[in-house]
């Protein structure tokens, strides 16, 4: 495997984390946060927690697009499939999410639904052909990163006149949720930010700019291999000790300065912004979420069944998914982290997700907390 | 008996009146199933096989295996061959020799009878090859849309001599870890056949006997603690049941786990983890770390155990952990599979 082994190589990890010691200045105690789920489940999955020095830590960011979906959301993609019984596609992470009334996509299946895991978006449109008698919902969700095959799905769909099809719009962007953070008084003090990688080949590195002339914070935009973050906390620390805030990319095998146009085209021609999101941990925050616009409504699931509406759900009275989205919490702070919330049966949406913090630090880490 | 028309092996399908108990289904059992499956006990025609007991110093062992592969045919193997290699491999893993299996058929309403004749042909093949008789079976047709093509149930009974038998529950503290091959071969195959995935080699199921091998190893006269074979649920799975029945840790060396490199590739590329996809054909042994080259030279000696390796070692840990020193120098814990291992989206 050409072009991966390289990024996991272990006496350059060695080098590496040798390096970060070194950076790492002994008065100081660093606090960064890694925006991405995928980052997260590598450091956990590669043993890369273990390799920095006690005052470096890692928070975990709420870039993981299961984590931040809020209940009613889930609760709506469930009410399509059970009361319109349409053919609800979604991606294989989404399905354990636990909603209102002890149901999951994955428990309304068992109940009836027509629930489908799909690979792609692609997937979807491809059920829609297949099943022209029945209505076919793709449950689309994450971050500029699948945003894109979403938009171009939806493009297809309007050219082929694919008129059982739309899409159940979840998309959200990265830059309000982490001026979201950066304002949460009380996840400060932040020294550093491990900027996304797959977002970031889109979006391209520019648009950090506002974050590190607005809050002073240095990014570093890292790839999702070990070698890839090692380096990205490196950068971070380096920036910290000299006393910079700026936009350092490490992933430059990847990503531009002004990242994919024509995907970004496609996301402006296809989608809008919503005026508010409700984000599961952040609220709801104005400018962060994506709606289907005027020109593609007729793909647009919450035009086309517009019996449902939207209804907010508080989150579980025991669970800090919230807090622990928002960096105030580590999972092992959770009074139900392990005992009453585990993988199996998930309480909150952090543990459902292998990109989620609690499901990262209960399959990988668990040791670090009884030892 | 004489039919008045033979079955049409070339264009032929399963129709309800073969799962009748009539005329049909006593056709598709002459012609097809005891025609291929041939032995004396089968030959007796009667409603069971009637088995010769152990010799005094023996005892029986049993067990039973469901299997509902989807899609019935894949490379390196078939819902016929695996079922018969499922069965004898967990009869294997209790340190017993198979002799007899038992086999049940669900047919779906409309399966090509080419595409069951395929399977019957290359459960026999397996069965042949494996040395183990099918003495008694059944079949049944459930409608159109009620079954995935087939389904095939097989039970296994064999023999299993006096002395130290391997058990999950006696993994020790210092006992060393062995895998007798590469991980993931199995789980791979299916989902890139599923998935319509291309690779440049294309990924074969290791579905096999391990008997045999169970044997050479058995010749070696170490004494065995554990064996097991990860099948669903991978070798991660494997692990941490064996720790909690021996009450006891594990620690992993990721480096010294062997991976075929397509196979690695495609997991990188699904989002998958090698040590939670399954096998077919590879088993784990646990004996004492002194014991460990002789039993590894055994196994490599064999046909089935060439890529055999010390992958790791039991510890001493109340809280059963399997934890896994990570090819980076890094250290990580290796928990049970959650509900089914999604790819990753993003």
């Amino acid at each position: 495997m050409r072009y991966i082994d390289e990024f996991r190589d272990a006496a350059l990890a060695r080098n590496l984390a040798t390096s970060i010691a070194h950076a790492a200045q002994p008065q100081q105690h660093y606090r960064l946060m890694e925006f991405c789920g995928g980052h997260t489940h590598a450091l956990s999955r590669y043993g890369v927690l273990g390799m920095l020095p006690n005052n470096v830590q890692m928070i975990h960011g709420p870039g993981c697009p299961v984590c931040v979906l809020p209940i009613g959301r889930i609760d709506f993609a469930i009410r399509l499939a059970l009361e319109h019984e349409v053919i609800l596609c979604s991606y294989g992470d989404c399905l354990r999410v636990p909603a209102s009334n002890g149901l999951s996509l994955l428990k309304a299946k068992a109940q009836g639904a027509d629930v489908r895991m799909v690979y792609s978006a692609l997937d979807a449109l491809k059920i829609a052909r297949l099943n022209p008698t029945r209505q076919i919902v793709f449950f689309a969700i994450g971050f500029e990163t699948t945003t894109p095959p979403t938009a171009s799905i939806i493009k297809q769909a309007q050219q082929e006149k694919i008129n059982n099809f739309s899409v159940l719009c979840n998309h959200v962007l990265t830059l309000p949720a982490m001026e979201s953070i950066l304002t949460q008084p009380s996840v400060l003090p932040l020294h550093g930010l491990v900027g996304p990688a797959h977002v970031s080949t889109v979006i391209g590195s520019e648009p950090y700019q506002s974050i590190t002339t607005r809050f002073r914070v240095p990014v570093v935009i890292s790839g999702f291999e070990p070698l890839d973050i090692m380096q990205g906390i490196l950068m971070l620390l380096r920036q910290v000790n000299e006393g910079r805030a700026e936009v350092e990319n490490e992933f430059t095998r990847a990503v531009t300065p002004q990242g994919n146009r024509k995907a970004q085209a496609l996301v402006l021609e296809v989608f809008e912004l919503r005026d508010t999101f409700e984000w599961r941990g952040l609220g709801t925050l104005p400018d962060s979420g994506l709606k289907i616009c005027a020109a593609f409504a007729d793909f647009d699931a919450e035009k086309r069944f517009t019996d449902l509406h939207y209804v907010s759900v508080p989150d579980h009275k025991a669970c800090e998914c919230g807090s622990i989205l928002r960096g105030e919490k580590r999972p092992q702070d959770c009074k139900i982290f392990g005992s009453v919330c585990t993988p199996d049966n998930p309480i909150g949406s952090c543990m459902v997700s292998s990109e989620g913090a609690c499901a990262a630090h209960y399959t990988y880490g668990r040791r670090s907390v009884n030892a | 008996m004489s039919y008045v028309k033979p079955l049409d092996f070339k264009h032929g399908r399963i129709d309800m009146s073969h799962g009748s108990g009539g005329r049909a289904s006593a056709q598709l059992i002459e012609s097809l199933f005891a025609a291929a499956f041939d032995n004396e006990f089968l030959r007796q025609g009667n409603d069971g096989a009637v088995l010769p007991l152990p010799p005094p110093d023996c005892r029986l062992v049993m067990s039973t295996d469901a299997h509902v592969v989807s899609p019935l045919f894949f490379p390196g193997g078939d819902i016929g061959s695996l079922s018969v290699h499922g069965t004898i491999n967990d009869v294997a893993m209790m340190g017993a020799t198979p002799l007899w299996l038992s086999a049940s058929f669900i047919l779906e309403e409309g399966l090509p009878l080419a595409d069951l004749q395929r399977i019957v042909q290359s459960m026999a093949d397996a069965a042949q090859e494996a040395g183990v008789a099918i003495v008694t079976g059944d079949t049944k047709v459930v409608e159109r849309n009620k079954g995935d093509g087939m389904y095939i149930s097989t039970t296994g009974i064999g023999y299993l001599a006096k002395g130290n038998a391997p058990a999950g529950s006696r993994a020790r503290a210092g006992d060393a870890i062995l895998l007798s091959g590469t991980l993931g071969d199995h789980g791979m195959a299916i989902l890139s056949q599923r998935e319509g995935l291309q690779f440049d080699s294309p990924i074969r199921s290791d579905s096999a006997s391990l008997h045999g091998l169970v044997a050479a190893m058995q010749t070696s006269s170490v004494d065995i603690h554990v064996l097991r074979d990860p099948t669903r649920g991978g070798l991660a799975t494997t692990l941490n049941e064996i720790a909690r029945q021996s009450k006891v840790g594990m620690l992993l060396d990721e480096a010294a786990i062997p991976l075929n490199r397509t196979v690695a590739a495609a997991c990188e590329f699904l989002g998958l983890d090698p040590l939670y996809v399954a096998n077919e054909g590879k088993l784990v042994a646990i004996c004492r770390a002194e014991d460990a080259d002789k039993l590894l030279t055994a196994m490599r000696a064999h046909p089935l155990g060439q890529a055999a390796a010390l992958i790791g070692q039991v510890v001493v840990d109340a809280s059963c952990f399997v934890e896994m020193r990570t090819r980076l120098g890094g250290r990580r814990m290796v928990d049970m599979l959650t509900g089914e291992q999604l790819p990753r989206i993003c």
